[in-house]
């Protein structure tokens, strides 16, 4: 590192090495890294326990688990891979990325970042450790619908104050975004010439700060219900178990953006580098993100249409969610129409792409049939609904986000990752899930009920297939793991630009991206 | 590691023979009801939209996947923008989800009448069974699980599930006269449950506290399956629900038994309704 | 100041984030251990956390003032601490929304609900109305007057609003005596107002488990008297480094960000007292 010219970096200098350097860090790389790290543990974690659910329902009657144990796995798998896969695999993308997008040396608040970061451990301790507490841990689903969850023990304040901690992490990652993008671009990037992955990034940023503190007075008001003896969700006292419903699904639907919005952001990349052609309609994407993000805050009762709402309630959730669907389309058209007449080649971020695109619509259609009342009143709470968020999350958040760890590799480590093992990784991928979850759809017709750990034996055959779907899926993420290592060790060095159509920034620095970056700003063109 | 994928992959080969012998219940079970009809309806014709939709916009994105390759030669065009096709994908969307939003519109105004009924059970539910409350015809009576608990088994004890309903058979069923509109006033005493008959049409949540209702018609007699459709605690799965449509002259018949039972039982059997705040 | 003109200031490794982290697991764990294992436990557990929280905000502040006070902040950096005070902000907005939004839940639909004609089936004879201890609770309750003490306490915070924005010029124009005379007048109002929140607390005739009337009232005048607290408290601060000269007239962003965060917690207060205490 050259340190002769004159800044303000207090960074410089010293380089901490070895575990101080990772808890004191100040580093946007650093951080990053260990939030992807991280998510990828998590998501061995959580895949992990659906994999034990997947063995419990390899055939009726109960083998492995106990009902009791069952239930536990299907929330702690959810919120695990939610809180923990999810969101931080996109905020460790946020991290590396946006500083270098946007031209800064680092973002706004570095020593926060850090603190974003080191939320999280404890945070994930209180969820997975809640399993070895008397009781065991909380098995209301991952919702936490009172009265089933007043009932928990131990467990479910463990969760609760996970539920804070991770908010807590999410407001200030999503403040120091904002504050990144807002105030910390080259001169000359003017916000409609921002890369899509920063404008998908600030939209669910303002997404998270308008939704996790409503989480937060939720599961508060969860609390004082279990211990301090108040009436929010008791009838008794004039509340309504139905009221957390409607406050917990108003943060529930735009946090489902949340783990979409950067996924959007992350393909669009990806498919205009490797079609060689500029994003098709970028003033389009943005405004349809933005509708996506917007409309996300009225639909949230359609996760309640059997709660007994009046007809007026029904049918405006009803409208309101199918109206999603037009700038989801937008999105998904101009996706193609950047494909459409470019010199395409498939290497894997590509081939994650691609996939995305496709399984996301199947994801997004079964979407569409849920908000449609009447069909919903059959399908709710089978495994229809099941199918429907394991495409948008699986193939949707997941397939961009091993996308995007395809594609930055290079950029991250210096080296390209073994090309052969990746094309493997992904077709292995998009095969077994499919086979793991495309059967679900037809459980779900046939009235399969969800948050069970035994069922009716005309359920067997297709539940058998999506067992061993689930063994085959989970095993295949070994070889991602092990081309990240590899990627990691060695290879052949990436150059700075390291795809043959890769337009921004990150690709002026060299590969890997030095410790500091931009320490003044560069122009921007 | 090579040969874990390879014992996987003889157990998913081994598993293939199944697909040839799967009863392909690949749809929403027979409607017999009114709105369950709708219902299976309005899926089908979504259904069948998003697939077409589905083939004509993926089918021109794999044209373009395998036609323009750089493999094959393909120069990239630089257009990045056209106002006018952007508005189209825009809007045609629009109007298809006007043709599926109409039709559904139909259906949940139909669906949330639950106006003159012909007569009105009261459902409770409870961690784990039943309560029916005939209002009209004074009838009342718990339904359980009737599956043996050897056959679900547990981790120690693994079960044989061997009765052809198994965890879809309740002690006392729910019986209905057929053809009459039938209101359900659907409530819970410890936590959210949910009354779910996918054939009739009804899936409804049963809140601690507050009276929810619904109602279905069974067009025809017959036996209708359902379960708990929401989380409840430990024997979620086990919470079953059989309704018997009966011709009206059955249905007095068992009417008039289920009296001659619960007199006989009413000296000592009082379940007490436990209050809901008791928790 | 010189040298951080047009590049941005990185701080050095800092070790306060993991301690910040250290304290808020100290205090996740003495909240369970409070609540499960006894009160000794929970006790250790929470004033450790809290006795680590202390020496974090005492260190990492102490850190950005010296960085401050050296001229280390440039006017890009200011711009930062304005837009992510702003959206701070706004995320305890919604963080009070929630419990505003039961509040308006509660008083709308589910007492309204739970004495209708179908509910009534569960809850004979229950009136709705508000304020409402719900249908089950039968204590006699005397609600809150919006009209003694708490418009006092609106009297007081909003005219602790104007002295802050007193101060303030004063700060701006360099009128010292002027600043330190607002200062003091406005953290005197709020430990007015806190005390006189105190007494109403004292002399309530219900409490947080008075059906979701107390827990709305007290969950929400609870959250606010925490904000107001805390707002004292930075006010403190604020006086303490305006008495050491920290701020001058164009630079004095913590003592904006302060009066920011004491002019929402006096709009808070407003939406409490129509909603909470009047309407
Ligand atoms: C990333 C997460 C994600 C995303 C993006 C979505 C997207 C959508 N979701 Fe999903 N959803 C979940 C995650 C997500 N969902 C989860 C986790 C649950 C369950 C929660 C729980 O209970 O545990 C759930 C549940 C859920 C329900 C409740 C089901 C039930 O419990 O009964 C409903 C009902 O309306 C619904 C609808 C939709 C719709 C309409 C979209 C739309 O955004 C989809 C829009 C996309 C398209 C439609 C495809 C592309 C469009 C075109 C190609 C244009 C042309 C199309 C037409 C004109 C039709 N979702
Ligand atoms: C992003 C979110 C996400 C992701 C990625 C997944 C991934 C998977 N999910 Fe999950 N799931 C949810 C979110 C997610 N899920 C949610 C929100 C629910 C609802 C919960 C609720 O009802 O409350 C749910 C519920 C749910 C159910 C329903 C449970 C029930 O209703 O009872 C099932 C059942 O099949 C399931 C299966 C799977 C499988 C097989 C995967 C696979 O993709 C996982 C792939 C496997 C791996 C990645 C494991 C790899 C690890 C190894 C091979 C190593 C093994 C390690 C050791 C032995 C040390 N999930
Ligand atoms: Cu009762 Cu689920
Ligand atoms: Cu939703």
């Amino acid at each position: 590192m050259e340190a002769t010219h004159d800044h303000a970096h207090d960074d410089h200098g010293h380089h901490p090495t070895g575990l101080v350097r990772y808890f004191f860090t100040t580093n946007h790389k650093d951080i990053g890294s260990m939030y992807l790290w991280f998510s990828l543990i998590m998501f061995f974690v959580g895949g992990f326990m659906a994999l034990v659910i997947r063995a419990e329902l390899f055939q009726p009657g109960i083998q492995i688990v106990n009902p009791d144990v069952f239930n536990q796995l299907t929330t702690i798998h959810a919120l695990v891979m939610i809180f923990g896969a999810v969101m931080p695999a996109f905020v460790g993308f946020a991290n590396w990325q946006i500083p270098l997008m946007v031209g800064a040396s680092d973002m706004a608040f570095a020593r926060m970042n850090n603190w974003s970061f080191w939320l999280m451990p404890p945070a994930a301790l209180l969820l997975v450790g809640s399993f070895l507490v008397p009781g065991g841990a909380a098995g209301s689903g991952w919702t936490l619908y009172p009265p089933l969850s007043i009932q928990g023990g131990i467990s479910v304040d463990m969760t609760i104050l996970a539920v804070h901690i991770m908010g807590a992490s999410s407001i200030m990652g999503s403040i120091n975004i904002v504050t990144t993008i807002l105030n910390m671009r080259a001169p000359g990037m003017t916000l409609m010439r921002m890369p899509m992955f920063v404008w998908t990034w600030l939209i669910t940023a303002y997404l998270l700060i308008a939704v996790m503190p409503v989480l937060a007075g939720a599961v508060t008001m969860l609390l004082t219900d279990r211990h301090f003896g108040t009436h929010f969700f008791n009838a008794a006292g004039g509340g309504d178990p139905t009221m957390f419903m409607h406050i917990f699904w108003f943060f529930g639907h735009p946090e489902v953006y949340i783990m979409i919005l950067p996924a959007f952001g992350i393909i669009s990349h990806i498919i205009p580098t490797f079609a060689r052609k500029p994003l098709f309609g970028y003033a389009s994407m943005v405004y349809a993100t933005s509708s996506i993000a917007l409309l996300s805050f009225i639909v949230w009762g359609h996760h309640m249409f059997t709660v007994g709402m009046p007809a007026a309630g029904n049918l405006f959730f009803m409208y309101a969610t199918m109206l999603i669907a037009v700038p989801t389309g937008v999105k998904v058209f101009n996706w193609i129409a950047t494909m459409w007449k470019g010199s395409m080649t498939f290497e894997t971020p590509m081939l994650f792409a691609v996939a995305f695109v496709s399984l996301f619509t199947i994801g997004g259609f079964s979407g569409l049939v849920l908000a449609i009342t009447p069909v919903d009143i059959t399908l709710h709470n089978t495994y229809y609904v099941v199918a429907h968020f394991h495409y948008v999350l699986f193939s949707g958040a997941i397939f961009s986000i091993m996308g995007g760890a395809y594609y930055w590799l290079p950029k991250w480590t210096g080296h390209m990752y073994d090309e052969k093992l990746g094309k493997v990784h992904f077709w292995l991928t998009a095969i077994s899930f499919n086979i793991t979850f495309f059967p679900q759809h037809f459980l779900g017709l046939a009235g399969m009920p969800r948050r069970i750990p035994d069922y009716a034996p005309q359920f067997t055959e297709f539940n058998q297939i999506s067992s061993v779907g689930a063994f085959l899926l989970g095993l295949s993420q070994l070889i991602f793991l092990y081309v990240i290592i590899k990627c990691i060790r060695g290879g052949v060095k990436a150059e700075a630009k390291s795809w043959e159509g890769a337009e921004g920034l990150e690709w002026t620095v060299p590969s890997p991206a030095p410790y500091h970056t931009f320490e003044t700003p560069p122009a921007f063109h | 590691m090579k040969k874990t994928l390879r014992q996987i992959a003889g157990t998913a080969l081994s598993s293939l023979p199944i697909l040839a012998l799967a009863n392909y219940d690949v749809n929403i079970p027979a409607p017999h009801s009114p709105i369950s009809d709708q219902i299976y309806g309005l899926h089908m014709e979504i259904l069948w939209v998003c697939l077409a939709i589905f083939v004509v916009v993926f089918g021109v994105m794999f044209y373009s996947v395998f036609a323009h390759r750089k493999s094959k030669g393909a120069v990239a065009a630089h257009f990045h923008e056209n106002t006018t096709i952007e508005i189209i994908w825009t809007l045609i969307p629009f109007l298809i989800l006007g043709f599926m939003a109409w039709p559904a519109t139909q259906t949940v105004l139909a669906m949330k009448d639950a106006s003159n009924p012909d007569m009105t059970i009261k459902v409770t539910a409870y961690q784990w069974m039943w309560q029916y409350e005939y209002l009209n015809d004074g009838v009342k009576f718990y339904s359980v699980l009737s599956t043996p608990r050897d056959q679900i088994g547990s981790t120690e004890q693994h079960g044989k599930p061997t009765n052809e309903h198994y965890l879809l058979e309740t002690d006392n069923n729910v019986v209905v006269p057929v053809g009459k509109k039938i209101r359900l006033l659907i409530t819970a005493n410890d936590v959210i449950h949910g009354w779910y008959v996918p054939q009739l049409g009804v899936n409804q949540y049963g809140i601690p506290g507050f009276i929810k209702d619904s109602w279905f018609k069974a067009n025809e007699p017959g036996v209708f399956r359902g379960q708990c459709s929401q989380i409840c605690g430990k024997e979620h799965g086990y919470m079953p629900i059989v309704v018997e449509a009966k011709s009206a002259e059955d249905y007095a018949v068992w009417v008039k038994e289920q009296k001659a039972k619960q007199a006989a039982a009413e000296s000592h059997d009082k379940v007490s309704l436990a209050d809901p705040v008791a928790r | 100041m010189s040298t951080a003109h047009d590049v941005y200031y990185v701080p050095a490794p800092s070790k306060w984030p993991v301690v910040g982290s250290t304290a808020l697991f100290l205090l996740a764990i003495g909240m369970v251990s409070l609540l499960h294992w006894g009160k000794t436990p929970g006790l250790v557990f929470l004033a450790s956390g809290f006795a680590v929280l202390t020496y974090m905000l005492f260190g990492w502040f102490g850190n950005v003032i010296h960085e401050s006070v050296s001229g280390k902040y440039n006017a890009q950096v200011d711009a930062s601490f304005r837009w992510a005070m702003g959206w701070f902000i706004f995320s305890e907005v919604m963080f009070f929304a929630a419990f505003f939004g039961a509040l308006f839940y509660a008083r709308q639909m589910s007492v309204p609900v739970l004495g209708d004609l179908d509910n009534q089936l569960i809850w004979p004879g229950f009136k709705p109305g508000w304020p409402s201890e719900g249908p089950y609770l039968t204590e006699a309750f005397k609600p809150m007057e919006a009209w003694g003490l708490p418009a006092v306490n609106t009297l007081l915070l909003l005219t602790s609003g104007v002295t802050l924005t007193w101060a303030h010029h004063a700060l701006m124009e360099n009128k010292r005596t002027q600043l330190l005379i607002g200062m003091a007048a406005t953290i005197a109002l709020g430990l007015t107002f806190l005390f006189f929140q105190a007494t109403e607390y004292g002399e309530a005739a219900f409490s947080l488990s008075t059906g979701v009337y107390g827990a709305t009232f007290f969950l929400l005048t609870g959250f606010h008297g925490f904000h107001v607290t805390l707002g004292t408290l930075m006010l403190i601060v604020i006086l303490a480094r305006c008495g050491k000269g920290h701020f001058t007239p164009e630079h004095h962003f913590a003592f904006e960000a302060v009066a920011w965060y004491w002019h929402f917690v006096d709009v808070v207060w407003l939406g409490l007292f129509i909603f909470v205490y009047w309407m």
